[in-house]
């Protein structure tokens, strides 16, 4: 097939798939939410709210937009765009299914074969924070600047653990590839799941990317009670829409990679393995990493309902005192067993002392304030 | 007075335990906690339109005019509702009686019904229990003026509740509507508050 119209179809799965998958999302997580809450959620439009994504979607689109007159119309009008664009950009390089090295195929991704895949979907996604930042400042209200602020500190912050976290998957894989790093995990299988080496650098990397993707409970860009709606206080209709499925997006891709990169992907024993060649093995393999990308999401709702707000000194401190230097000692772990080719199990360990010690330094008692005259 | 060294508590911070420091084990008892009400989900919400809600029988919705035996509206006309009307949302129009028994009638009865705060200050004012605020409440219109509540109207509120359980009674004479019947009952183990006694200092003698 020419691999030009190959792509253009990718692209349209994978777009409409995103779409569809970021409403439905949606609705599951309004769901989620209303059971975690003993409410029903949901419920009128079609057999379980099963229409409301498309309801709401039909809200988004008729809906009066307003610019109002007080904002800088291009950046204002700009900003949801980027943060679009820069999310969808970066599923460019997820494969989305199993993929193969037989490039006359069609592949489950829009662009296989990329070595430098993870460092593309963090420059990409990095940018994203662009489209907060004028968003907020385009909206020339205050709200919505100090939201895009905490938004810009917040970002430019986890960027660090978040990539540092990935270093030690990069050494252990030789590789950026994400199909290569999930070749990898699959040819060993279940045991050789990077999560079993890497279960810290899993950790750190799920955290930041909760962070970078503002969700709950790092939503301090936007959190309603303090700052209205934040950066996106101005917006209504589409564009509100827009950035709303930039943060969903995100969410999604970032489930994609820890699948990919900590949970083996397509792998899973006996049913989908590199060896499974039966009738329908594309299909198994698709839906066990779907499921994996499912749980994950899941996984962001139940914490989304679960863990309260941080308060933004706490924020910075968890990605500066501890998630920094908990991935680079991981990364020196990481080196180490790799420069003396010892066991890969010893990461095992070695994450679970990581995260001891960071405990027992927590737990030292800060220096106390000076005693009061009067205690004695 | 200045705050005496003895009455300053000071406050610490409390350590954190090693388990309490990680903060993993109070982010899985949260996750156990949210996780099983999703499993084990006691929903409280009342669908409403499908599902009326069980309102108190002392409950303060909109007005009804009550009919006497003969099926006449009640009101004299007296206006004192309206005067007790803290909202000034009763409007009378009142004409010399057509019967015996009373004086005047009103010839026009409008209540307002989005003026109206259903504080029930008219029922409470009314000599002859002829206005009484009723459990309905989903009430609504397109327009003001169907919001205009006249006396054909508040009539037939009174004939489509008079016999509904929860009829008001709140009326302090004549025949009391069947949400009378109602007994409240007490939750098991508990003892009703009892009464406020009120009582006059012994050397008041203003009265």
């Amino acid at each position: 097939m020419n691999p030009l119209i190959s792509t253009l179809i990718t692209i349209g799965v994978v777009l409409g798939g995103v779409l569809g998958g970021c409403s439905y999302l949606i609705w599951l997580e309004r769901k989620v939410a209303a059971w975690m809450q003993d409410r029903v959620g949901p419920n009128r439009v079609g057999k379980f709210g099963l229409l409301q994504p498309i309801a709401d979607g039909m809200k988004f689109l008729l809906k009066e937009d307003v610019i109002p007159s007080h904002v800088n119309k291009v950046l204002f009008l700009l900003a949801p765009t980027i943060s679009v664009m820069t999310t969808m950009l970066a599923l460019a390089v997820v494969p989305i299914g199993p993929t193969t090295t037989d490039s006359t195929s069609w592949q489950a991704m829009i662009a296989p074969g990329i070595d430098i895949g993870i460092v593309f979907i963090f420059a990409v996604t990095s940018l994203a924070v662009y489209g907060i930042i004028l968003g907020g400042w385009a909206s020339n209200n205050k709200y919505s600047a100090l939201g895009s602020l905490r938004a810009s500190a917040q970002v430019v912050s986890y960027e660090i653990p978040l990539g540092m976290s990935i270093l030690g998957i990069a050494l252990l894989s030789g590789s950026l590839n994400l199909e290569t790093i999930l070749q990898r995990q699959a040819e060993g299988g279940i045991g050789s799941w990077n999560i079993w080496f890497q279960p810290l650098a899993a950790m750190i990397f799920f955290t930041s990317a909760l962070a970078e993707s503002n969700r709950l409970p790092f939503d301090l860009p936007e959190c309603e009670q303090e700052l209205v709606g934040g950066y996106h206080t101005e917006y209504s209709a589409l564009k509100f829409g827009m950035f709303f499925l930039a943060e969903y997006t995100h969410v999604i891709t970032v489930s994609f990679l820890m699948a990919i990169m900590f949970f083996g992907g397509w792998n899973f024993p006996w049913i989908a393995t590199p060896d499974s060649h039966y009738a329908g093995a594309w299909i198994v393999k698709f839906a066990v990493l779907h499921t994996k990308v499912l749980a994950c999401i899941t996984f962001v709702m139940l914490l989304r309902w679960t863990l309260p707000r941080f308060r933004f000194d706490q924020l910075m401190g968890l990605a500066w005192k501890v998630f920094i230097p908990l991935s680079l000692c991981n990364v020196v772990c990481t080196m180490f067993v790799r420069q003396f080719s010892l066991s890969w199990w010893w990461l095992l360990p070695v994450s679970l002392a990581l995260v001891i010690i960071t405990g027992l330094i927590s737990m030292t008692p800060s220096p106390k304030r000076a005693a009061s005259p009067l205690q004695h | 007075m200045a705050i005496q060294d003895k009455e300053i508590c000071w406050v610490s911070e409390p350590e954190l335990s090693f388990w309490e420091s990680t903060f993993l084990p109070a982010i899985a008892q949260g996750l156990k906690t949210t996780v099983g009400h999703i499993f084990d989900n006691k929903t409280v919400t009342q669908e409403f339109p499908e599902v009326k809600p069980n309102l108190p029988a002392n409950f303060k919705g909109v007005h009804r005019l009550n009919r006497d035996d003969e099926g006449r509206v009640k009101c004299v006309a007296c206006f004192m509702c309206a005067t007790a009307c803290p909202a000034h949302c009763i409007y009378i129009d009142a004409a010399e009686a057509p019967w015996e028994d009373r004086d005047k009638y009103p010839e026009r009865f409008v209540i307002d019904e989005l003026k109206c705060i259903y504080c029930g200050m008219c029922e409470e004012a009314c000599p002859c229990d002829a206005i009484e605020l009723t459990s309905e409440f989903d009430i609504s219109g397109q327009t003001r003026e169907e919001m205009l509540y006249d006396k054909d109207k508040l009539l037939s509120i009174f004939d489509q509740t008079v016999k509904l359980p929860k009829d008001p009674v709140r009326t302090h004479g004549g025949v009391l509507g069947p949400a009378s019947e109602i007994v409240q009952p007490m939750p098991p183990g508990k003892v009703p508050p009892p009464l406020p006694i009120i009582s006059r200092p012994a050397n008041d003698s203003s009265h």
